[in-house]
């Protein structure tokens, strides 16, 4: 069978024809499979849903009780039978809850690794490599420029701006799903444990995590209980970087903007878009991480989703692995 | 170079002077000799490194990477220095310690040691050893553009900040040393002396005055101080010790070169503040000319004979520092102006005059020959303490400059665009329009921006104004609605106004800042374009 035949894409996204579903459909469908609860791959609206428990919850706790048709959860490792097309969902270290997606019919292997990422990250599972015929991958960060540190070093520049800029509201803006957690998770491993304040729209995925058993320490909502912004001075805030531009942001005092994301290695986006302190963490594996991958899993062919397709279809042509881009579309590349 | 290199990445993101203080400052205290000394000499701009050509860093990068591969980053990022910081490790994960990495005043030596042939095999072996962040610091100091916002004046502020000593001691000194700056370094930690300057034939950091604002003068008594009139043109600084003769703008740049016509003349020793000027002195009886006469001769390396016909310079001096090679800066204004007086008396009559004082009893009759100066070219009175030494910076006290009054018009608010740092939540830069006849009808024509000169309070007015009208928008950038019968006026004030080719609507203004907020007026009120012209014309008239 040629792999086409057992997955393909559509305006609406990855199709299975044989098991007649969806993967991360853009727009409503029948039967969608997702990998993880980020808007654009988790959208509602769907008749029936397989994902991870953990993505299903966090799509509940988004949408709504109603926010698909029916739900049906999967484990890690766990192997499902789709009208004749085998699934199994293998961690994909991305957030909590993400998955890659291993489609299975008589013999041919296609793992839709959806978004990943290979550093350590104590929010969720890591990513586990699995051997496939084709390998799809994300590209958003599918460019040699993109290095991301260790990630400890650079919450280290946020301690240090702290001391130096004691009376300054540090401002973190961290996407509300996986990246803020995580952040305020790096924060405490750190060894800062005074109280983080967050902003209401990351409140309830926070309570979340926690009921999950990941340790966030003492976090509390960034509401204004008298008009003093002394009440905020040298303290972290923690919330959607869109925030940050709004009247929201007036309380604090002389608010520092630091933004957590694989962006920030660009010194001109951190400038465009008022950042004072750039904090490079990210959810998506960078450069050397998506080479290294796709050599350990050694596929036969490589498909490029989303994000920067034609630097890493370069890449893999250079190497020997036939590559091509699928040009999805309605996929953020920006969100990290 | 890990030091000097984290640093470069705070300042290129910090936009409030305070912040880039308490960084700089953090950095000189933290960091040892003679790595701060480097650092404050690539800052301040006096670091002198071996040259790389940008041709020479993509050959080196395009021997590791694919060249399709290079090309798709460098679109990404945009800059050269920055892309081979980036793209340099390629699939290899970066694991340089800071410890590993060489110091910043290592690879100065290094640098500067390096034959002709050596220098790819360097460059390359350096680069390997440098993590992403120290490799940006150091490609852009190789290939000489720092540019992150940050002037030696500043610099200079830091290290007072950083000991308790005046900047204006530091400012003194300054131009005598040198990089790694380690004597200068000694004094400030109060390890030892301040350090001697060996000659006078350099520049000395010029003193400069602060503006006249609201109740100043009430306080001062007239007879303290003397007056003079404000010039416009370019003040300078004529240094001339042992045969050599230099002439520097007020930042220090050496403009030596521009002047033979000035240079040539100087027939004395030691060091004379002045304004540059182009006409004729006082002395030869030829008036002086105005400052787009002068803009002739300025920003050229060379001058030809018909430029120095047709613009003759001259410089008319204000003050003497130096007489021959004895500092005379602590003397009181009055002394060194007699002294000066004889220096000039003896000087080319046509290169060289004096700057009269003006004579007044109270600030009421100076005020009234402020607005009604005699020559064109004046641009207000300079105020100065008759007994105040010559300190360098900008003090507050000794020296007062009073021009006549900004220009001011009324203008109709166009697009608006947020701020920084404290006022990131705010729209805080306006471009302002005025009425123009165009081929389609009367239409608004953007003359100018002006981000301050409002109160907190009326911020919160305009930003509500712009978040409420906004028509469209462009990345960071809202057009606001400006129709002739709603939109929002505001008054415009600023120093002067020249022509422009730069510029759509053909003027320029310079230091425009928002005087008032007219409510009060409609769109239509505004002025129109032809207003400004005019005071361009009235200027050159």
């Amino acid at each position: 069978m040629k792999p086409e035949a057992l997955l393909h894409p559509t305006a609406a996204g990855l199709f299975c024809p044989i098991g007649r579903f969806h993967v991360d459909p853009v727009r409503p469908v029948e039967r969608a499979l997702i990998t993880h609860g980020h808007s654009d791959h988790a959208r509602s609206g769907h008749g029936k849903v397989l994902a991870t428990r953990q993505t299903l919850d966090i799509m509940r706790i988004r949408y709504g009780e109603d926010f698909c048709g029916s739900e049906q959860a999967v484990g890690y490792g766990e192997s499902v039978d789709v009208d004749g097309v085998t699934v199994c969902f293998h961690p994909a270290g991305h957030v909590l809850g993400s998955a890659q997606i291993l489609i299975q019919r008589d013999g041919l292997r296609i793992n839709v690794s959806g978004d990943y990422k290979r550093g350590t990250d104590p929010t969720c599972a890591s990513f586990e490599p699995v051997a496939c015929d084709v390998f799809i991958t994300e590209a958003t960060f599918g460019l040699p420029v993109f290095h991301h540190p260790d990630p400890k070093s650079e919450i280290g520049k946020l301690l240090t701006s702290l001391k130096q800029f004691p009376e300054r509201s540090h401002m973190i803006g961290a996407y509300a799903l996986g990246k803020a957690q995580r952040v305020i998770r790096l924060i405490r491993d750190c060894g800062y444990h005074e109280p983080i304040y967050i902003h209401g729209a990351l409140s309830r995925l926070c309570d979340y995590y926690r009921d999950q058993g990941i340790e966030l320490g003492d976090i509390r909502p960034a509401t204004l209980e008298k008009k003093d912004p002394d009440a905020f001075k040298g303290a972290v805030v923690v919330g959607p970087p869109s925030a940050f531009q709004d009247r929201w942001a007036r309380r604090f005092n002389e608010p520092l903007i630091a933004f957590a994301s694989g962006w920030m290695m660009v010194r001109q986006r951190a400038k465009q878009g008022g950042v004072e302190l750039p904090l490079v963490i990210s959810d998506h594996c960078d450069w050397p991480e998506l080479l290294e991958t796709i050599k350990e899993v050694g596929p036969s062919e490589v498909w490029v989703t989303h994000g920067r397709e034609e630097a890493l279809v370069r890449w893999c042509e250079l190497q020997g692995f036939p590559a091509r881009p699928l040009h999805l579309v309605g996929y953020e590349d920006e969100r990290d | 170079m890990k030091a000097f290199a984290t640093l470069l990445d705070r300042l290129v993101l910090t936009p409030s002077r305070n912040g880039k203080l308490k960084l700089l400052a953090d950095y000189f205290r933290d960091t040892p000799d003679p790595d701060r000394g480097y650092g404050l000499a690539a800052l301040a701009g006096t670091l002198d490194l071996r040259n790389i050509k940008p041709a020479l860093l993509r050959e080196l990068v395009l021997e590791k990477l694919d060249p399709v591969l290079f090309q798709y980053s460098y679109d990404y990022v945009g800059d050269l220095a920055e892309t081979m910081a980036l793209v340099w490790d390629d699939g290899e994960k970066d694991d340089t310690t800071d410890e590993e990495q060489p110091r910043l005043s290592e690879v100065v030596a290094m640098m500067n040691s390096l034959g002709r042939t050596e220098v790819r095999a360097a460059v390359r072996d350096l680069l390997d050893h440098l993590d992403p962040s120290s490799r940006f610091a150091f490609l852009k100091l190789a290939t000489g553009s720092l540019r992150i916002g940050v002037s030696a004046r500043l610099a200079k502020q830091a290290l007072s900040d950083m000991s308790g000593k005046d900047v204006t001691e530091i400012e003194t000194l300054w131009h005598g040393l040198g990089p790694p700056y380690e004597p200068l370094f000694a004094w400030l930690e109060g390890r030892a002396e301040k350090p001697v300057l060996a000659t006078p034939a350099i520049f000395h950091s010029v003193m400069l005055a602060n503006p006249v604002e609201e109740g100043d003068l009430e306080k001062l008594d007239p007879e303290d101080y003397a007056a003079e009139w404000k010039w416009d043109g370019i003040r300078v600084q004529m240094s001339s010790y042992g045969g050599t003769k230099k002439l520097y703008s007020r930042s220090g740049d050496d403009i030596t070169g521009a002047f033979p016509d000035i240079v040539d003349a100087i027939n004395f020793e030691g060091v004379v503040d002045g304004e540059l000027l182009v006409g004729g002195t006082m002395r030869s009886n030829s008036p002086t000319r105005t400052f787009s006469d002068l803009q002739q001769r300025l920003n050229r390396k060379t001058v030809t004979s018909r430029m120095l016909d047709d613009y003759p310079a001259f410089v008319r001096a204000y003050d003497l520092l130096f007489q021959s090679d004895e500092d005379i800066r602590t003397r009181s204004f009055f002394e060194r102006r007699e002294l000066l007086g004889e220096v000039i008396s003896k000087a080319p009559h046509d290169r060289f005059d004096l700057s009269d004082l003006v004579a007044f009893s109270d600030w009421q009759e100076l005020d009234r020959l402020r607005v009604n100066p005699p020559d064109p070219v004046i641009e207000g009175v300079m105020i100065k303490r008759k007994d105040s030494p010559y300190q360098a910076g900008r003090l507050k006290g000794p020296w007062f400059k009073w021009k006549r009054d900004p220009y001011n018009i009324d203008a109709v608010m166009l697009y608006a665009q947020r701020g920084h740092g404290r006022r990131s939540s705010y729209y805080s830069d306006f471009t302002f329009g005025v009425w123009s006849e165009t081929p389609d009808g009367e239409q608004l024509v953007p003359v100018g921006k002006a981000y301050f000169g409002f109160t907190d309070a009326e911020l919160e007015v305009l930003d509500k104004f712009v978040r409420d009208n906004t028509v469209e928008r462009f990345g960071p950038v809202r057009a606001v609605r400006a129709e002739p019968d709603f939109g929002f006026v505001l008054e415009v004030a600023f120093e002067g106004i020249n022509r422009s080719t730069r510029h759509k609507s053909g003027v320029a203004m310079r230091f425009p800042r928002i005087a008032r907020l007219r409510v009060d007026k409609l769109p239509r009120d505004a002025d129109r374009l032809s207003t400004l012209t005019a005071m361009v014309e009235a200027r050159e008239a």
